[in-house]
């Protein structure tokens, strides 16, 4: 049986170019960046090398790309590091309700350390409203955090509207740009941010890899102690393979940026068409205009999520849900709770996410399946 | 996450359907998480020969109702009562913690099945779960059959799962 992978927005395969590519920072090169000898000169050049490729990818400088072990950790230390830098002077955070727990429970984490945070809703589209932004901004707001696009339904965040408002202001600018990384432009001087996150991956580059661009001059406080390391903001010796992967992916994600959104566009349309065709009582989660061009979040109603996510994979495709049943309550989303989405769709939601070597046959082949699959866990109600 | 024996009884579910004819009805259902389930026998000889219901809810509910009406099939009615949440959950290899309430769920439709069958042959006559409940002051509701209070808006006990009819 073919699988279908409509997961993307968990994680991608790597792509052969890119494992290409970090091969011999395995074997020959395999040497510690920080060695005098020729072996780690090898490996600190190619760290150098991806750190000046990225950095011309964003438009930013060298020194202000940091490698991290995955988006959770950039997004940490872009929060964490803020607030703490930024002890006795500010002690507010501005977030949004739709961050990525590695967003959120960072900002509860500062909350206990005596941190305000000031949590932002959003519409029924899951669009932050800008003046909402600026509204909530006090004489002791340190940073400001808010993702480019949503990792569950796809809006994407008015960043650099937010970004020029608040330009004056003497106030951090942070944005997750995990799920938005290869869809659309991530210039920092572009959205006037000054700290932003990325995921090696979800662009078809490996697992454990990650960065933060870190704007000069940002006042950051490392979360970790030991040896001076990727500019004395993340010590720990470097993932060199990992480095050259995320590199990699990152360049050619870039290159490709509009046509796979061309084509991966057409296909979320398609599904979405054929989906609102051929099923009735359902409700497409996103925003109309703004969103990433890969992420389709439906919610079925009368329909288990799980149930519909475990019945698809038995068939070869793979999606995931929005929200779990756990102890006799249905557990939504918080993304499609702060959505509005009533509890009883929102328990049906799945998220499709598609990717680079999806096909229109992919898509057909779901469609084919998906009525009668939806149809048959609605028969089994008992009413 | 979930057993074989869970993923197989979910993915081929015996006994799937209703009863025309049934003997005894019983129907429970979660309100908070919106699982339902009805359950419909056939008695004969005291033996509980054939067994159909009807569910709606996740992976573990519709695995859990497979699993009752294949352990219940063919056991006499005092042997069908012994069925608990436990020894369902057991004859899965297990269930999440968190998806436990599922299999007390099945065991609990399928009890309120038999009462309902011996209710009418006793000539009590009470139709499947469908005793009026109490109300109380405004906003809640008391089970009559657990007498545990409820929301107002409940449509099953949060105790033990009866419909609650107005």
């Amino acid at each position: 049986m073919e699988m279908i992978n409509l997961d993307h927005s968990a994680t991608t395969p790597v792509r052969e170019e890119v494992v290409e590519a970090m091969t011999p920072f395995f074997f020959e090169v395999f040497g510690n960046p920080s060695s005098l000898h020729s072996s780690g000169q090898g490996a600190s050049r190619a760290v150098e090398g991806c750190r000046k490729k990225v950095a011309g990818i964003l438009g930013a400088r060298s020194g202000e790309i940091i490698f991290t072990s995955g988006g959770t950790e950039a997004d940490n230390l872009a929060i964490q590091g803020a607030a703490h830098a930024a002890k006795g002077k500010g002690r507010h955070i501005i977030t949004s309700a739709i961050e990525h727990s590695a967003v959120l429970k960072c900002c509860r984490h500062l909350e206990q350390e005596g941190y305000d945070v000031t949590y932002l809703p959003v519409d029924e589209h899951a669009m932050v409203d800008v003046e909402s932004v600026i509204s909530a901004i006090r004489p002791d707001t340190l940073l400001i955090s808010i993702m480019l696009a949503n990792n569950e339904v796809g809006t994407i965040q008015p960043i650099g509207e937010i970004g020029k408002r608040i330009e004056t202001e003497n106030i951090l600018f942070h944005t997750d740009a995990v799920q938005a990384t290869g869809k659309i432009s991530l210039r920092p001087d572009d959205l006037g941010v000054d700290l932003l996150s990325i995921s090696g991956h979800k662009i078809y580059g490996p697992k454990g890899v990650g960065l933060l661009y870190i704007r000069r001059g940002t006042p950051i406080a490392p979360l970790m102690q030991g040896g001076g390391h990727e500019m004395g903001f993340r010590p720990g010796t470097e993932n060199v393979a990992g480095i050259v992967g995320l590199a990699k992916a990152l360049e050619l994600a870039e290159q490709e940026r509009d046509a796979f959104c061309r084509r991966i566009s057409r296909l979320r349309h398609m599904l979405k068409k054929g989906i609102a065709e051929s099923i009735a009582d359902i409700r497409i989660n996103e925003h109309p205009e703004h969103h990433l061009p890969h992420i389709l979040n439906v919610s079925f109603g009368s329909v288990d999520g799980e149930a519909l996510l475990l019945i698809l994979d038995t068939l070869g495709i793979w999606v995931s849900t929005g929200a779990a049943c756990a102890s006799g309550s249905s557990e939504a989303s918080h993304v499609l709770r702060a959505m509005n989405v009533p509890e009883k769709l929102a328990r049906g939601s799945i998220r499709f996410s598609l990717g680079r070597e999806n096909t229109e046959t992919d898509i057909r082949r779901v469609l084919m399946t998906l009525p009668d699959i939806v149809a048959g866990l609605r028969q089994s109600r008992a009413v | 996450m979930y057993t074989e024996k869970v993923m197989e009884h979910f993915t081929h579910p015996r006994n799937v359907g209703t009863m025309d004819d049934a003997d005894g009805v019983g129907e429970v259902g979660n309100p908070v998480c919106g699982d339902m389930m009805t359950f419909y026998i056939k008695v004969k000889d005291d033996k509980l020969v054939d067994i159909k219901y009807q569910t709606f809810g996740c992976v573990a509910a519709i695995a859990v109702s497979s699993m009752v009406s294949e352990m219940a099939t063919g056991q006499t009615i005092e042997k069908a009562k012994a069925i608990s949440k436990k020894t369902v959950a057991e004859s899965l290899d297990g269930l999440p913690k968190e998806k436990m309430h599922c299999s007390n769920l099945g065991a609990q439709a399928l009890a309120l099945a038999i009462s309902n069958y011996e209710d009418k042959i006793s000539g009590r006559q009470k139709p499947a779960g469908k005793t009026s409940p109490r109300e109380t002051s405004g906003s809640e509701v008391v089970c009559p059959r657990c007498q545990a209070r409820n929301p107002a808006v409940a449509n099953f006990c949060m105790g033990c799962g009866e419909k609650i009819e107005r």
